[in-house]
């Protein structure tokens, strides 16, 4: 048991509120979610290990619980086509096509603006509500790729392996949500400023 | 000379491995020239370093002050 004086009622609550959000994303099914969780609680609080203070304690329920999705994800992917080309993907690809002219160039009103010191919007907590609006939006498999190498930091090579697909489509994949997170986060936060060149 | 639709697919892989070096050549010399795709690598790098901040968030310890 973990020091039982760095568990209380609210540290519990709190931990569990971050934890199923980070699930609830990658996974988009509130009972998996909840389940991955508890379950990640469970083996947390169960285990011998002695933790410096609450952040120690919170980083390893936190590790669990992406060992946990991992685990979810790698089931689903058996049983589904992460690839298959969706109509919420087909749309993605068709918007992004429209941004350019005939010759491959940006036309100039879609041409990417300047988002200034876009850094400064990270201290601003209804960025971060943005940013997992605009999270949601993806297509299912194209988030589930997308969060696999940048939540859950897995190398490409290991997404692509790990979810079965080719290294190419997984680049396509990640291309297609990098992009269409870029333009969710142009509209909906960085207000379209006027375009340069 | 690449096409700014090409380059937005070599900066992307630029985020998952070390492209080679005409691929890197070539995208330097697309960039000098356009602003678009210039604003189109910063939004890249902006997007890694945003899923880095939220993984810090959902990780950060409650004692600590938010943001």
């Amino acid at each position: 048991m973990p020091d039982t004086a760095l568990i209380d009622a609210d540290f519990v609550t709190a931990i569990r509120r971050d934890l199923l959000k980070f699930a609830q994303l990658q996974l988009r099914d509130a009972a998996l979610a909840e389940d991955a969780v508890q379950e990640a609680l469970a083996a947390a609080f169960s285990g011998a290990r002695q933790f410096a203070g609450r952040a120690a304690l919170k980083t390893w329920v936190f590790s669990i619980l992406r060992h946990k999705i991992v685990d979810l994800i790698r089931q689903q992917s058996r049983t589904t086509n992460i690839s298959a080309l969706g109509d919420d993907e087909a749309g993605l690809d068709e918007a992004f096509d429209t941004l350019f002219k005939q010759n491959a160039h940006w036309r100039p009103e879609a041409r990417p603006g300047d988002w200034g010191n876009p850094e400064e919007a990270l201290r601003e907590s209804r960025f971060w509500e943005v940013f997992e609006i605009c999270l949601n939006h993806l297509p299912e498999n194209t988030a589930r790729v997308f969060m696999m190498r940048e939540f859950l930091e897995f190398e490409t090579a290991e997404v692509c392996s790990e979810l079965a697909i080719s290294v190419s489509n997984c680049n396509v994949i990640l291309h297609r949500a990098r992009n269409g997170l870029r333009r969710c986060l142009e509209t909906s936060w960085f207000a379209p400023e006027e375009k340069p060149c | 000379m690449l096409s700014c639709k090409e380059a937005t697919h070599l900066m992307s892989e630029g985020l998952d491995r070390k492209l080679g070096t005409g691929e890197q050549l070539q995208l330097r010399l697309h960039l000098a020239m356009c602003s678009g795709c210039r604003n189109f690598r910063e939004q890249m790098d902006f997007l890694r370093t945003a899923c880095r901040g939220f993984l810090g968030r959902v990780e950060a310890d409650e004692e600590q002050p938010p943001k």
